[in-house]
């Protein structure tokens, strides 16, 4: 299978040519088109892009976890397992909560195996949100919230976060948007596309909101394994947290399986059987093969992931002092694999920058904006890429600016 | 210092502002540590992997197994420091198993091998035999693979 891009183009014009939509849904129709995809277009035109716009690893899957996935394969594991995925996954993501964050998590009810993270916050809108509830998303952040909550029934309520605050939620904005109709919070750190991390403190004043107003919370701790700076503190670790708590995590950022599609959800066992109940009904369970890979990556894959975790730390000095040096004020990201430059001395706009840095120097990043309406006058830049690509990218750049 | 032993080993070429910023330190304590580490020979060199078969040159290697009677004083050190003196001999090796010497040679021709074996190396007083196996396709080096390299086909723009 691949990505050609006569399928995607046939794809996208498809839905540009805007053929008879009478079939689809007033809620769909209403969900507005992700900024990501129009970017992907523009950039398929093009030959010889260096693209600072990937939001996965350059990196290919460790070969032994591809092995253990071929070797199951071999042995004809292809056929479905229990709706909460492979006990034995289970048991290891269990054991690494509690070596990690000193959680206990009961791997016969409280995890659950999901396609991908994505899979696993959608099945969390869905299991918690009744019509009209209010979900609180702190911005910029990974564009998939929003339009989940939308269709779950919820109406996602924006709290903005800014630079002079590291882009870290503040507990007191936190407040200021709880209504009575307000159900729970969507907590994402470490942070795509700012690479913010919070501090335990930071959690802890959170966690003291979320008990007075008796939310429940959604945090999506994907790029927890990549923190640069300190390690990650996972949210349900914080006493009273773990039953009104769902902790999304997944094998595609720490160990390099974006296209295996693996995730997981961990929380206290009503709110992992209301999940499984939807689970079980529309994806009944994830992929087999990918299940025997995390297995094997949760045994045996910690030396990769550091030795990962290593090489994106020295790209994101490296990308960091670039920027900065351009005159791209770029906050110290410490976590994930994103650098969040302001683009506001240039007067531009993200859109105008980003469009312009493509068409003039074939460096592809996203703009800010597409995250979020509080991420104007940023770019997402990910150093996901070889350090060879960052340094011709980032000359590429300077010489954008200096033709400005 | 085993972070920039880690920069380096794939590409010793990279410029030391760059180790300096990936490492938090500053250029000329990067540049003096490098060179401590040269001194101390913890840097033994560095090296440049040429694919002589592209470059128009034909090479024959030839893993060459020794069989050796010890004389006791000097025990394997003085054969085997012996043998690594001749340029054509690549590596070698104390190994364990039925022989006792592991060579890598490399020659112009598979008779250019044979006959530097035949003459140079099973002509020593102490190799009591030797089981020489022509290379015939090289496919990871010094953890370098040799073939095409994989790439992820990502998408240029994704979430
Ligand atoms: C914050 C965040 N959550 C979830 C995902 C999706 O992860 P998965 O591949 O596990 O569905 C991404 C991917 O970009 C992400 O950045």
């Amino acid at each position: 299978m691949s990505y050609s891009r006569k399928n995607v183009r046939n794809v996208l014009l498809y839905h540009r040519d805007g053929m008879s939509d009478k079939f689809v849904s007033t809620r769909v129709k209403e969900i507005p088109p992700s900024g990501i995809r129009k970017f992907f277009d523009l950039v398929l035109e093009m030959d010889g892009v260096i693209s600072l716009g990937v939001g996965e690893p350059d990196f290919v899957t460790p070969w032994h976890i591809r092995e253990a996935c071929i070797y199951s394969l071999e042995k004809g594991m292809t056929s479905y397992t229990s709706n909460l995925g492979l006990l034995e996954l289970r048991e290891l993501i269990s054991k690494c909560y509690r070596n990690d964050y000193d959680i206990d998590y009961d791997p016969g009810s409280e995890i659950l195996v999901t396609t991908g993270v994505s899979e696993a916050a959608d099945l969390a809108f869905r299991a918690i949100i009744n019509p009209g509830d209010e979900i609180i998303v702190p911005e910029p952040c990974y564009v998939s919230y929003k339009p989940s909550v939308f269709l779950a029934g919820g109406v996602p309520v924006p709290v903005p976060t800014y630079c002079e605050n590291e882009f870290r939620a503040g507990a007191d904005q936190i407040k200021e948007s709880i209504t009575e109709r307000t159900k729970a919070l969507v907590l994402s750190y470490p942070n795509n596309p700012t690479g913010a991390v919070m501090r335990k403190s930071d959690l802890e004043e959170i966690a003291d909101v979320v008990v007075e107003n008796d939310l429940a919370v959604i945090s999506d701790e994907v790029y927890g394994k990549l923190t640069y700076d300190g390690s990650h503190t996972c949210f349900s670790s914080l006493s009273g947290m773990k039953e009104r708590s769902i902790i999304l995590n997944g094998f595609s950022k720490s160990h390099a399986m974006t296209g295996l599609r693996l995730g997981y959800a961990a929380g206290s066992e009503p709110l992992i059987a209301a999940m499984t109940k939807v689970h079980q009904y529309s994806m009944l369970c994830a992929p087999v093969t990918a299940q025997m890979g995390g297995i094997e990556a949760l045994k045996n894959g910690d030396g990769e992931m550091k030795k990962m975790v290593r090489e994106y730390d020295r790209r994101r000095r490296l990308i960091v002092r670039g920027l900065n040096k351009l005159g791209l004020e770029c906050f110290e990201p410490k976590g994930a694999f994103y650098a969040f430059p302001s683009i506001k001395s240039t007067g531009m706009t993200s859109e105008q920058f980003a469009s312009r840095l493509l068409k003039e120097q074939k460096v592809a990043v996203v703009p800010g904006d597409v995250f979020g309406g509080c991420g104007e006058g940023y770019l997402r830049c990910s150093y996901a890429t070889s350090r060879e690509e960052l340094i011709e990218a980032l000359g590429r750049m300077e010489a954008f600016i200096d033709s400005l | 210092m085993k972070e920039i032993l880690e920069i380096i080993e794939n590409n010793p070429r990279i410029d030391p502002r760059e180790i300096a910023t990936m490492t938090g330190i500053t250029e000329a304590a990067a540049a003096s540590k490098i060179k401590e580490m040269e001194k101390k020979g913890i840097i033994r060199k560095y090296k440049t992997v040429i694919d002589w078969e592209k470059a128009g040159e034909e090479f024959v290697y030839a893993i060459i197994e020794i069989k050796v009677v010890l004389r006791s004083r000097t025990g394997y050190d003085a054969i085997a420091e012996r043998i690594a003196k001749f340029p054509e001999v690549r590596s070698v090796r104390l190994i364990s198993g039925d022989h006792d010497l592991s060579l890598t040679v490399r020659g112009k021709s598979m008779k250019d091998v044979a006959f530097f074996v035949a003459e140079k190396i099973a002509t020593l007083e102490q190799v009591q035999g030797t089981v020489t196996h022509f290379v015939l396709r090289t496919y990871k080096e010094d953890g370098d693979v040799l073939f095409e390299k994989e790439r992820s086909e990502r998408l240029a723009v994704s979430p």
